[in-house]
């Protein structure tokens, strides 16, 4: 099942008086409980495709399909109710709120975007916890909390609402190299658990051979891809 | 909307210093607001008490005109019996007055035997007097506050002329008249006792037994200049005023026997007047008002201030995080009223301990009884109070600016485009 679809798609920015195109007519498509990477030096557009996906931004031109909605044609309201429903997001700098222990910052979808009953919230949290290892830590705040810890915590909080789609926009940019590679990993396992789509960004060559699909990005084209699970060309 | 409140309490508390210093800012705001509406209310009720209870009352009734050509104390206007009559029934209907008198006002000459001076005098029945303006008897300077305040033959005098005429207790005096037909007589008084003058119309009046002032005025019938009203509770002031003014409306009749003048507030030639249409003090009450407004205003624009900057660093300093919350779905309206809920436990916060606050010092000042000299006035102990409405009304004006003063920064974070403010540097 194709979870995402994309039609030349295309992203343009004003940036001062110049358009920047960032992305320039790609065609792609993602199958569901795929373990899929965008891969492309820094500026080269892969954010803004992630962006794109998560509808966090609108396509310039084109098509882009995810879960089944055409996403350029959500306004703000509409686009926030559906990354609340769907999508979970990990953060290059973990984004964990500071003011909330870990137990709270994997609750917080679940009650400030969606609305779960509390039993069903204590275990669904208490079943993350174990999964990303994270249950002894449960009462910190993140500044109690190393940094490959907190992407742990971050990863939890991005499956909390069982989302079908979690994005990652360099989840692994502020690890050291050992950390990143065991958070890829756990990224997958969750995948492999919980059925979930996962699609990072990342610019490092250490880990982009844990993808099991990779779409190479460089000045706004996809390049190439593996040949494995889906499809991409310029 | 519990978890909302949750997370805005510890983002409160993760910039402690900041919201300390902004809740203590409004504490101090409204603490000050409060006790100044408190001191400032007693004074002015105070002040009013003065003057009410010592000679002006809380209602006057005069017939049409009397009061506009008061100063000349004009005999040919005072209220015929039946009048009188009209008004006394009309009174004795009304559950929030308390007492009334009647007065015969006249201007007469004033003579200790070699000097002669104008004095104005009213004739009270004293009973009547001093139930309706209780602070009377306590005017008196020299004489016994014991015992009736005055007997046929006796007279009260205020202090200047007792002073400027070397008049003493026990004295004999003549007071000479003109009465309405333009005859004069005279008539001899045993001075009882010298009264404090007071600021304000018949502040500096004297005092005569009502049979002696119309003995003195040769009067055919019982007329009156003037009756003045007590209420149980000041506070009615205007529910009485309006439902007296309707009753003596109908007094048609009255007017017709008398032969008076034309409709007034009172109607039927009767006019009603409240003691701050008679008192030239009302002007300072008004300003105590105004003081009070203007105070208030400031204590908003703090609160304004200071929480509308609060909440703009609040804002500018979580940008990357409302992205964060934005990104992961939170809908615009919940983020609006996370940061509209931490303006408003600021505003809570800081009203709630400031009224606490405030209630406690008006408390104390009570307790300490702080006392004060108002003209002639000695001692006067202060009892600030403070009504519940104004009390709820201060308090709920400060959280409702509060409230809007978090709007615009709260409606900007809801308003907040993720993928910038997740790149926010």
């Amino acid at each position: 099942m194709t979870l995402i679809r994309a039609e030349h798609l295309t992203k343009t920015y004003r940036s001062g008086e110049v358009d920047v195109q960032a992305v320039k007519g790609v065609d792609f498509a993602i199958e569901a409980k795929s373990f899929v990477s965008f891969v492309g030096p820094s500026g080269s557009g892969k954010s803004t495709l992630l962006n794109m996906i998560g509808c966090l931004d609108h396509p310039s031109s084109g098509k882009l399909t995810v879960i089944g909605a055409d996403v350029g044609s959500l306004d703000r309201r509409a686009a926030a109710n559906f990354r609340g429903q769907h999508i979970g997001f990990v953060f290059q700098d973990f984004n964990l709120i500071p003011v909330l222990t870990v137990y709270e910052n994997i609750e917080y979808p679940l009650i400030m975007v969606q609305d779960w009953p509390e039993q069903k919230r204590r275990k669904q949290i208490t079943r993350l916890l174990d999964a990303v290892d994270m249950s002894a830590q449960a009462n910190k705040r993140p500044d109690q909390i190393s940094g490959g810890q907190k992407q742990r915590v971050a990863v939890a909080r991005a499956l909390a609402t069982n989302a079908e789609l979690v994005l990652a926009d360099e989840p692994t940019a502020n690890l050291d190299h050992d950390t990143a590679y065991r958070i890829i990993r756990l990224m997958k396992k969750m995948r492999d658990e919980f059925g979930t789509t996962f699609v990072f960004s990342t610019h490092d060559p250490k880990i982009i051979g844990e993808a099991e699909l990779i779409f190479t990005v460089e000045d706004g084209k996809l390049h190439q891809s593996s040949p494995q699970l889906g499809v991409g060309h310029a | 909307m519990l978890n909302v409140l949750k997370i805005a309490l510890r983002n409160l508390a993760r910039f402690g210093r900041r919201t300390l210093l902004t809740s203590t800012l409004i504490t101090l705001g409204i603490a000050s607001v409060l006790l100044f509406v408190a001191v400032a209310g007693s004074f002015k009720a105070m002040m009013i008490g003065q003057f009410t209870d010592a000679v002006l009352g809380h209602l006057e009734v005069h017939r049409r005109g009397y009061v506009a050509s008061i100063d000349n104390l004009p005999l040919n206007l005072n209220m015929s019996p039946a009048m009188v009559e009209q008004v006394e029934q009309a009174l004795k209907k009304m559950d929030g007055v308390e007492a009334y008198s009647t007065r015969v006002k006249l201007g007469a000459m004033f003579s200790n035997f070699t000097e002669t001076t104008s004095v104005r005098i009213n004739g009270v029945d004293p009973e009547k007097e001093v139930a309706t303006t209780p602070l009377l008897p306590g005017r008196l300077t020299d004489g016994s506050r014991e015992g009736a305040l005055l007997k046929p033959g006796e007279i009260l005098i205020p202090t200047l002329l007792a002073r400027g005429m070397n008049v003493k207790v026990g004295d004999m005096i003549v007071l000479v008249a003109t009465n309405r037909d333009g005859s004069v007589n005279g008539k001899t008084f045993t001075v009882r006792g010298i009264l404090e003058s007071i600021t304000g119309p018949s502040g500096r009046d004297g005092y005569i037994h009502v049979n002696d002032a119309r003995d003195l005025l040769r009067m055919k019938e019982p007329e009156v200049s003037e009756i003045v009203i007590r209420l149980k509770d000041p506070g009615q002031l205007d529910q009485v005023y309006a439902q007296l003014s309707q009753e003596l409306s109908g007094n048609a009749g009255a007017e017709g026997k008398s032969g008076g003048a034309g409709k007034s507030p009172g109607g039927g030639g009767l006019e009603v007047h409240t003691w701050a249409a008679l008192s030239p003090f009302s002007n300072i009450a008004n300003m105590i008002d105004l003081l009070t407004v203007f105070i208030k205003i400031m204590l908003v624009s703090i609160v304004l201030v200071s929480v509308m900057n609060v909440m703009i660093m609040a804002v500018y300093e979580r940008i990357r995080e409302i992205g964060t919350i934005s990104a992961i779905g939170t809908p615009p309206g919940r983020i609006l009223s996370l940061f509209l809920t931490e303006g408003l436990l600021l505003g809570l916060g800081g009203t709630a301990l400031g009224t606490v606050i405030s209630l406690a010092a008006i408390y104390a000042m009570n307790v300490w009884k702080i006392t004060f000299n108002f003209g002639m006035q000695q001692g006067l102990v202060l009892s600030p109070a403070i009504s519940p409405r104004d009390v709820v009304t201060i308090a709920g004006m400060v959280v409702l600016m509060a409230l809007l003063a978090s709007f615009q920064p709260a409606w900007k974070a809801s308003r907040m485009d993720p993928v910038r403010a997740l790149g926010h540097v």
